[in-house]
């Protein structure tokens, strides 16, 4: 009986990660519970699918957002000539949580996160690992995948994809090779980048079935969605 | 070749490196915008409030605590703009994306099954959450926070954050199914 309470509750704290598991943003020991958990629990693993789902259309729903106009970097900077160099402060040392403190000193108190750090770093490591995949592809000059060539007229199929962060580069290259893709544009915010998986455009149907199958691949893919 | 570190900008920056001032911009910008629009829902206010949020930071760089990632500490600072204009804000004023979304989750579950897609029905239902709810999930999937930095930016316990990220995800799913999706969870 406390054997199958221990369980519930066990599965209830791997459910309510699930998330944070999507999104590559879990310890790496905390994500190795989650990946042994799915393995053995198929309901687990159904659930999985859905908040990968909900991952996929929230990205969808804010890449659609579009962006500032230009207004708003004139007002900005005009407001900062105006005003000229900023106060003096306390150099690196005073706390964000400190400043949120101040602004928020009605609500309840707050944890402080050191992960934080490490997550920012993982992506960034991330973000670093696709710019080298682009750099090896692409031969001796530096060139990010952001700042590529132009390539919203080339020809092909395309996706929007999120790496997991625990993949290493030379998985990410096998991956390319194995599905003849290749990185056009990013990281967009999210950490999402557009990739080629076709020379030739597809029909939507194809394009969908060109992503499912890459999708398969979940040790490298955290998210993939078919892309114009 | 290596960027600049966003912690290394904010210390330009405090330093009064106008430059700096504009690769931050650069770099920040159009996810802080995103993440104020769907807290505010209309993309002129949105636009004012990114300008004040790098304008703080353009006065505040100086404060800044190389503890928290640089994307935590811009993002509660847009948060509490949000959250500051929003309390202004008249609560009848539904925004227009909230509206329609609300609007075509009433027409009747069939009708909406077999003029949207599936994607398009959950992208509505993802907008016609409440306010904390879009944003707990909009910070996790989207702007891929931990639950720690959750944590720090709303001011909430690490415990809160997992339970509301599930309540949004369970109100979601009921959504849903008034929408005609039934995903069989919770």
């Amino acid at each position: 009986m406390m054997m199958s309470r221990n369980k519930a509750t066990e599965r209830e704290d791997i459910e309510a990660l699930l998330p944070w598991h999507a999104a590559g943003t879990l310890s790496r020991r905390d994500a190795e519970r989650v990946e042994q958990a799915l393995a053995q629990d198929a309901e687990l693993a159904r659930r999985f699918e859905l908040v990968r789902e909900e991952m996929a259309e929230t990205i969808h729903l804010n890449e659609t957002l579009g962006a500032p106009s230009t207004r708003v970097a004139q007002k900005l900077f005009a407001a900062i000539d105006a005003e000229g160099e900023p106060k003096k402060g306390r150099g690196m040392s005073f706390q964000a949580s400190a400043w949120l403190a101040g602004l928020f000193e009605q609500l309840s108190p707050r944890t402080l996160a050191w992960s934080a750090a490490a997550a920012g770093l993982a992506i960034v490591l991330q973000a670093g690992l696709l710019a080298g995949l682009v750099l090896s592809e692409r031969g001796a000059s530096y060139q990010t995948a952001s700042f590529g060539e132009p390539t919203a007229a080339a020809p092909g199929a395309f996706a929007l994809v999120r790496f997991n962060p625990a993949a290493t580069a030379g998985d990410i290259t096998k991956f390319f090779d194995a599905h003849k893709a290749s990185v056009v544009e990013g990281p967009r915010p999210g950490g999402v980048y557009r990739i080629r998986v076709a020379a030739t455009s597809l029909s939507q149907d194809e394009l969908a079935r060109a992503v499912a199958r890459l999708a398969e691949d979940k040790n490298i893919v955290a998210f993939i969605a078919p892309a114009k | 070749m290596q960027a600049t570190s966003d912690e290394a900008l904010i210390s330009r920056i405090a330093a009064g490196d106008r430059l700096a001032m504009q690769v931050l911009y650069a770099r920040h910008h159009v996810r802080v915008y995103r993440f104020i629009l769907r807290l505010v829902g209309n993309a002129t206010t949105a636009e004012d409030l990114i300008s004040e949020v790098f304008l703080d930071v353009w006065r505040q760089a100086g404060k800044f605590e190389a503890r928290s990632a640089a994307s935590t500490w811009l993002m509660a600072i847009a948060r509490f703009k949000a959250l500051s204009m929003l309390r202004r804000k008249p609560e009848e004023e539904l925004d227009d994306e909230t509206a329609e979304a609300i609007e075509d989750l009433s027409d009747d579950p069939e009708t909406t099954v077999q003029k949207k897609d599936k994607g398009e029905i959950l992208r509505k239902c993802l907008s016609a959450l409440s306010q904390d709810h879009r944003e707990i999930i909009d910070l996790v999937y989207y702007h891929e926070k931990t639950v720690e930095e959750v944590a720090e930016m709303v001011g909430i316990p690490e415990a809160t954050v997992k339970t509301r990220m599930f309540y949004a995800r369970k109100k979601l799913s009921e959504l849903l199914k008034a929408a005609g999706v039934d995903r069989g969870w919770p």
